[in-house]
C-alpha cells in the first residue's frame, strides 16, 4: 500500500470500461468465494459422523476440550454461595435410575484397569472419609443452573484411599450406573479437582432417588450430564471411556 | 471526466463478507442452543414463539448447535481480531472511530436527515457520525459477545469473568441481548444499503464508487493508476 488516495480519474468512456471490468472481475471473485464458502460449510456438515457430530466439528470439540484441560487448574474453583442463595434443583435425567433397585444390597464396585480384582464398597466405607459440604452452582447443558448444597467426599480423597497404592494413576475415570444404562467418562484432572465430590447428601439430607441416591457424582467444573447419579461402578482406565451424551453429539469433555 | 472513488479497501471488503456468514452461523447455532432453555421475553412477547422453532426446525438440536457454535467461534473471533488489527495498523480506525463527543450530536443530525426531517448533513470525513458510532459500537458489542460467551462457556475457569457480568445467568442474558442488537443492526444496515443504491452496494464488492466530475473541475490530466492489490 503505497498511496492512501487511490481514486482513479478517467475520461467518461474509459471510466465506464474500467468500472465494467472491475465489476465483472470482483463479482466473479465474490461468486467463487461464495461457492467455496457454501461448499466448505456443506462439506463440514455432511462429513462422516463421529459420535453424532460431523467429524470436523467433533475434532474441534475435542481440541477445545484439550485446551480447557490444559488450562484447568485446582486454583480455578467454582464460586461458593451462602445457604440463603440455595435454589430448587430440577431432577432432570432419569436414565439409569430404573425402579428395580435396592439401596440395601447396593455396593460400589471399584476397578483399576481391566485385570486388577475389583473391590466392593458400602456407603459407610465412603462416608467414613473426610466429609465436605459445599454450596455451588450446578449448570445444566440446557442452559439453566441452580445453587445446590451438597455433602460428600472428595473424589481425590476417595482415590487416595481406594486406588491401589504404588501404582500410577491412569488418565481417565469411568463411572456407570448399576444397570449400565448411563455412563460417563472423565479426564483425571477434572476428577481430582477439589470440588469433585462423591455426594450422598443434598441440603443436609440423604440424597433422594431422583437425585441419585445412594451415591452420585457432583462436579461443578462439568455440565450436569457428567454428574452421574446412582453410581454402581468406578473404573480407572487409560482408554478414554464411553460417555452417554458424547455419543449423542455432545462434547466429551463438557467442562466449565 | 469521471472519478472512480476508492471507498472500501480490499482487506476490509474481505473481512466484511467473511464476517457476514460467520455471524449468521453464530446466531443460528446460538438459537439452536437457546431453544433448550428459552426464558427471555419482552412483556408478553416471548423469545421465541413455538411456530418460530417449528417452522425453522430449530427444536431438539442442542447438540448440533453447540458443535456448530464451538466450531465457528474460532473463525468468527479470528476474523474479528484480524479486522480490528487491520484497521489499527492501516490507520483506517481514525476514520471509523468518533473522535469527539460532538459525534453524538452529529449522529442525531444524520438521523433527522435520513428520516427526511432535515435537509442538510453535518460535515464529515469518509463516514458520517452515525456510521462512526454504529461501526464502533458493533466492535464493542463483538468484544462483549466474546467475553460474555467465554463467561458462560467456562464459568468455573473464568469465574471472575462471569462475576464481571453479574454472574452466570446474567452473562447469558447479556450474550442474548447483544445478539438481538446484531439483528437490529442488520435490519437497519439492510435498509440503509437498499436506500443508498446500487453504486454504493457495488462499492462494497469492487471497492470503487463511480462519481461524475463536472468538466470545469477536472484537472486530472494524468491518470493516477494504482492497483489496489499491490
Amino acid at each position: 500500500m503505497s498511496n492512501r488516495n487511490r481514486d482513479i480519474i478517467l475520461p467518461e468512456e474509459e471510466a465506464r470500461r474500467e468500472l465494467r471490468d472491475r465489476t465483472r472481475r470482483d463479482f466473479l471473485i465474490g461468486g467463487v468465494a461464495a461457492v467455496v464458502g457454501v461448499g466448505s460449510y456443506e462439506w463440514i456438515m455432511k462429513a462422516p459422523q463421529d459420535n453424532g457430530a460431523p467429524w470436523p466439528q467433533r475434532s474441534v470439540l475435542n481440541l477445545n476440550g484439550k485446551i480447557s484441560e490444559k488450562y484447568l487448574s485446582d486454583s480455578h474453583l467454582m464460586p461458593s454461595y451462602s445457604a440463603g442463595q440455595i435454589s430448587p434443583l430440577k431432577a432432570n435425567g432419569d436414565i439409569g435410575l430404573g425402579s428395580d433397585f435396592d439401596t440395601n444390597t447396593w455396593r460400589l464396585q471399584v476397578v483399576n484397569g481391566d485385570q486388577a480384582p475389583s473391590i466392593r464398597l458400602r456407603l459407610s466405607d465412603i462416608s467414613s472419609l473426610p466429609k465436605v459440604n459445599m454450596i455451588t452452582r450446578f449448570c445444566c447443558i440446557e442452559g439453566w443452573s441452580s445453587i445446590v448444597s451438597w455433602g460428600g467426599v472428595r473424589f481425590s480423597d476417595f482415590t487416595k484411599r481406594y486406588f491401589p497404592p504404588g501404582q500410577t494413576l491412569p488418565h481417565y475415570v469411568a463411572m456407570v450406573t448399576p444397570d449400565e444404562n448411563y455412563y460417563v467418562g472423565l479426564d483425571m484432572k477434572s476428577a481430582l479437582h477439589p470440588q469433585t465430590l462423591l455426594a450422598y447428601e443434598r441440603n443436609g439430607k440423604p440424597l433422594e432417588y431422583a437425585h441419585g441416591a445412594p451415591l452420585r457424582l457432583v462436579m461443578p467444573v462439568k455440565y450436569g450430564i457428567k454428574n452421574i447419579k446412582r453410581i454402581g461402578l468406578i473404573r480407572y482406565t487409560n482408554t478414554r471411556p464411553d460417555d452417554y451424551w458424547a455419543e449423542e453429539g455432545y462434547d466429551w469433555f463438557a467442562g466449565l | 471526466m469521471q472519478k472512480l472513488k476508492l471507498k472500501h479497501l480490499v482487506a476490509i471488503r474481505w473481512f466484511h463478507w467473511i464476517n457476514f456468514p460467520l455471524l449468521f452461523l453464530m446466531i443460528w447455532s446460538g438459537i439452536l442452543i437457546y431453544w433448550a432453555y428459552p426464558i427471555y421475553h419482552l412483556g408478553p412477547i416471548t423469545f421465541f414463539p413455538k411456530w418460530f422453532y417449528s417452522t425453522l426446525h430449530i427444536d431438539h438440536r442442542l447438540a448440533d448447535g453447540m458443535a456448530m457454535h464451538f466450531f465457528f467461534m474460532w473463525l468468527f473471533v479470528i476474523n474479528g481480531i484480524a479486522y480490528v488489527t487491520y484497521t489499527l495498523v492501516s490507520g483506517e480506525w481514525l476514520l471509523l472511530v468518533p473522535r469527539s463527543w460532538s459525534a453524538f450530536r452529529d449522529a442525531w443530525h444524520v438521523l433527522l436527515h435520513d428520516l427526511h426531517l432535515r435537509s442538510d448533513m453535518p460535515a464529515q470525513d469518509k463516514y458520517n457520525a452515525a456510521q462512526q458510532i454504529s461501526y464502533t459500537a458493533i466492535i464493542i458489542m463483538g468484544v462483549g459477545s466474546v467475553l460474555t460467551g467465554l463467561a458462560i462457556y467456562k464459568p468455573a475457569q473464568l469465574a471472575w469473568l462471569a462475576a464481571v457480568f453479574g454472574g452466570y445467568p446474567n452473562a447469558r442474558a447479556i450474550h442474548f441481548l447483544l445478539t438481538a442488537g446484531y439483528v437490529l443492526f442488520f435490519i437497519v444496515h439492510l435498509i440503509q444499503v437498499a436506500l443508498a443504491g446500487w453504486n454504493n452496494f457495488r462499492s462494497m464488492i469492487i471497492g470503487y464508487e463511480a462519481i461524475k466530475i463536472p468538466e470545469t473541475q477536472s484537472k486530472a490530466k494524468t491518470l493516477e493508476w494504482v492497483d489496489e492489490h499491490e
